[in-house]
């Protein structure tokens, strides 16, 4: 039986005009961004000077790393809310290590670690938290969202435990510890350009690896796009999830750690609300919130926007309200331009039926 | 089939109603009437269109052509409510409840009883209890619908549509697959009742003896198109089973004189406890390399069941499992995967695709690690394993960079069959392969498990079809409410002995 053409050959000028506008609205982040540079550039002086650019990348790498530990979670269909919290809990951790050492009480001795020490500890802190998370949610069945957002207020807790809510205001460790060196991380430059900004790029580039080139990147996609056909392919599903989570709070724990350099103490309530600017990152470079679908280069890219959205209007004398008020809107007219293209891929892919 | 003299009136008719989805031609321009006062028997193999018509008579889908008469008048109903307002009611086959809520609130849902602008709870809770009783249930209005049996459920499914004023049409696909004998007693008895009042009754079942018991007319479909409508008194049991199998389409060979190989699957005394009684009765049989083994049964009869116990997803069943003669019981999928089991589900758009994944990453999700060189993908690597698959499983598509979705569903399904054969099985599960697929796509499909058994591999076949069970199983086991009722091979596989062994012991 032949099967049925379920419409009718669209002539070839409405193809073309469909393809073009698909061009526009795959690409329409960077489009937005290049929009946003422009506008700006036009609007405030010395915009696009290389320190002002540097200056601005420095605020996006925080966001864009924790977008890429989200885009890990949300693509897999999940939500990590605790990412903010994790980051002030991590400095609190990174500091308190470099700023008292750990003391052990009872053999009354204070061990101090080395820099790379303690980042290294510091980052296996955060994967730990986020393992937590993870394993709430699989072991447990708590749903992602009140699983994160009570690590969320567990984490932000601790992090002022940790101090009685006061800062450690001396990250700059002493020679006589072998605990110099932390600032660095926040402050060093290798080949003109921020430390921080060849972390965000390291971790981008590993990141866009593991989803494309390894059997784990597929199967949180596989995972995020159907679960349960997902678990009858053999897909370890509880793994993933678990190790999703787990990603998410190393990539805060580097934030954590990048903020706690950058001003050289470690202050509990750092990151509060950044788990937000997180999700907006992720959403704004195209990742569905239902999952299975997103990109580390659209979560960098939806970084930038931000980033230079809210640099811009600060730089221009918007008030802090308005900021608000324009930020929410872009963001909800990201997704309402998602949705549109989702349409318009579907309908195309359906024409293209054999 | 009425002559002019008989009085029955007809209450709808359907002309040359056709239904087109993306893909699929699910109706053929069929031609339907309906009595008043009579029970209208609809039957047809899954995918014939059954459910198609029905939903939209009842206002669920549009037709893509063709008119409906209702009374005389044409009309055509753009949603349910419509539909129940003219008098039509549907009973679907899948549940349609809240389970949250509590059998009074289900039985108002969206037709609201108010006073004041306000719930009238006292007259909902009363006017559910006359419909329960009427339907002998001893059922509280505010008992949450979740915390009942499916089966008492599925009476409140019933009741639901007993409260519409003005019945004039009730459509029941499938009522009685999860009812207890006693509960279908009820049922019948309703049935008849309703037929007094006038109601024209649509029935839609695959119990041969239900429909004898309580038909007046049959109307029969294939493949989307009407094949014949005849009075029940006029027809019999192999009449039913000729014009619903056919003989049309593409044959399937058969190897009949093939060697099979050694026993790689034994299972001894399977019992699976289902909320209410058994779904698996003590059922055992063991499979071999290269065999077709099919399992036959009617809905509800286990048939999934034991797919899913084998695969490791029912972790309730208990009894004995030997793979290549060692103990081993399954513990999860991946594990069973491991141990040489593929899985092909029934339902493929819930659990065998992943819709926002491309053609080439859906056949290959299950085996990327054949494909990794520690954990780095190779890609000219899967690229051979995908153009290989879709070369092999004649898959129609343009470019495997393609979303699935833009695949029809024969081509879906060969995708779903050959991301499992890239894990290389040993033990090839295959449940109602075919459903909602076309002709010719179920001929590829059968082609490639015939190759597949040649090869060795051992496939189980799990299908409510009679002739795929007749024209590819080497062997049939037939199942009834979860027991072992007959088994069949060579000559003895036909048409009436897996029909009488699958309707046994009612």
């Amino acid at each position: 039986m032949p099967e049925p053409t379920p419409s009718v050959e669209k002539p070839l000028k409405q193809k073309q005009s469909r393809s073009i506008k698909m061009v526009l609205l795959k690409g329409r982040t960077f489009i937005a961004l290049i929009l946003l540079l422009i506008i700006f550039s036009m609007l405030i002086p010395n915009f696009l000077s290389p320190h002002n650019l540097i200056l601005i990348s420095k605020h996006v790498v925080l966001y864009a790393i924790l977008g890429i530990g989200m885009t890990f979670v949300i693509v897999t269909g999940g939500i990590d809310l605790s990412v903010g919290s994790i980051v002030g809990l991590s400095a609190m951790f990174a500091g308190g290590l470099i700023y008292e050492g750990l003391v052990l009480d009872p053999f009354g001795v204070t061990i101090y670690f080395s820099i790379i020490n303690v980042i290294l500890l510091t980052l296996i802190f955060g994967a730990l938290i986020g393992s937590v998370n993870g394993f709430m949610i699989t072991k447990f069945n708590v749903p992602p969202f009140i699983a994160t957002l009570g690590m969320l207020y567990v984490a932000r807790g601790f992090a002022l435990l940790r101090s009685e809510g006061s800062t450690f205001p001396n990250l700059s460790g002493t020679a006589e510890h072998g605990n110099t060196g932390f600032s660095i991380l926040g402050s060093g430059t290798v080949l003109g350009l921020p430390l921080s900004i060849w972390i965000m790029v390291l971790i981008g580039v590993i990141a866009a690896y593991i989803f494309k080139k390894t059997p784990f990147g597929w199967h949180i996609f596989a995972v995020g796009g159907n679960e349960k056909a997902a678990d009858i392919s053999g897909v370890r599903v509880n793994k993933v999830k678990l190790l999703v989570y787990m990603v998410s709070g190393l990539c805060a724990a580097m934030v954590g750690l990048i903020v706690a350099s950058q001003l050289g103490a470690a202050h509990p309530a750092t990151g509060e609300t950044w788990e937000l600017n997180a999700i907006a990152a992720t959403v704004l470079g195209g990742t569905s919130l239902a999952g299975g679908r997103g990109s580390i280069g659209g979560t960098i890219m939806g970084a930038f926007v931000i980033g230079v959205l809210s640099d811009g209007m600060v730089m221009m004398g918007v008030s802090e309200f308005w900021q608000m008020v324009i930020t929410g809107g872009v963001i909800v007219l990201a997704v309402i331009v998602d949705q549109f293209q989702g349409r318009l891929q579907h309908k195309m892919a359906l024409e293209q039926r054999v | 089939m009425y002559e002019k003299s008989d009085t029955v009136e007809v209450c709808l008719e359907a002309k040359q109603i056709s239904k087109i989805y993306p893909g699929t031609l699910a109706l053929d321009k069929v031609d339907i009437k309906l009595y008043r006062g009579k029970v209208n028997v609809l039957i047809g193999e899954n995918g014939a269109g059954k459910s198609t018509l029905m939903k939209i008579i009842a206002g669920v889908e549009q037709p893509t052509e063709g008119t409906i008469l209702f009374h005389g008048n044409e009309v055509s109903f753009t949603n349910t409510r419509e539909a129940a307002e003219a008098g039509i009611g549907i009973i679907h086959q899948e549940l349609n409840l809240f389970p949250n809520l509590t059998v009074a609130q289900n039985i108002f849902m969206a037709r609201e009883k108010t006073k004041y602008g306000k719930i009238n709870e006292g007259e909902h809770n009363k006017q559910t209890k006359d419909v329960l009783q009427k339907l002998e249930q001893a059922i509280e209005p505010d008992k949450i619908v979740g915390e009942l049996r499916v089966g008492q459920q599925q009476i409140i499914e019933i009741a639901k549509t007993m409260i519409q004023k003005e019945l004039s049409i009730l459509i029941m696909d499938e009522p009685t697959s999860s009812l207890s004998n006693k509960e279908v007693e009820v049922l019948f008895h309703l049935i008849e009742e309703l037929k007094q009042q006038g109601v024209a009754i649509v029935y839609i079942s695959h119990r041969m003896e239900e429909i004898m018991r309580i038909g007046d007319t049959v109307t029969i479909l294939r493949d989307g198109k009407l094949v014949a409508s005849e009075r029940v008194s006029e027809i019999d049991l192999p009449w039913i089973v000729e014009k619903m199998v056919g003989h049309s389409g593409k044959k399937i060979k058969k190897n009949e004189h093939k060697k099979l190989g050694k026993e790689i699957l034994k299972v001894e005394n399977l019992v699976l406890p289902r909320e209410d009684g058994l779904a698996l009765d003590d059922v055992s049989f063991s499979l071999f390399e290269g065999e077709i083994l099919g399992i036959y049964g009617m809905l509800g009869a286990g048939r999934t069941e034991i797919l899913e116990c084998l695969m490791g997803r029912n972790k309730d069943v208990k009894g004995d499992f030997f793979v290549d003669g060692k103990y081993a019981k399954p513990k999860s999928v991946p594990d069973q995967i491991s141990k040489g089991f593929a899985y092909i589900p029934e339902d493929r758009q819930k659990e065998g695709l992943i819709q926002s994944l491309s053609v080439a990453k859906n056949l290959t999700i299950s085996s990327l690690k054949n494909y990794t060189w520690f954990f780095h993908l190779l890609k000219k690597q899967e690229e051979n394993a995908v153009t290989e698959t879709i070369k092999n499983f004649f898959i129609k598509v343009s470019n495997s960079d393609l979303p699935i979705y833009s695949l029809s569903g024969g081509n879906q399904q060969k995708v779903v069959i050959g991301k499992s054969i890239l894990t290389s099985p040993k033990i090839l599960l295959l449940d109602e392969p075919t459903r909602g697929i076309d002709i010719s796509a179920k001929a590829d499909v059968f082609e490639i498990v015939n190759k597949l058994a040649d090869q060795g591999i051992a496939v189980i076949l799990v299908s409510s079809e009679l002739n795929e069970m007749i024209n590819v199983a080497d062997r049939v086991i037939v199942l009834s409410k979860g027991k072992v009722t007959g088994e069949f091979t060579g000559s003895g596989v036909n048409e009436q002995s897996l029909m009488r062994a699958a309707t046994g012991g009612e």
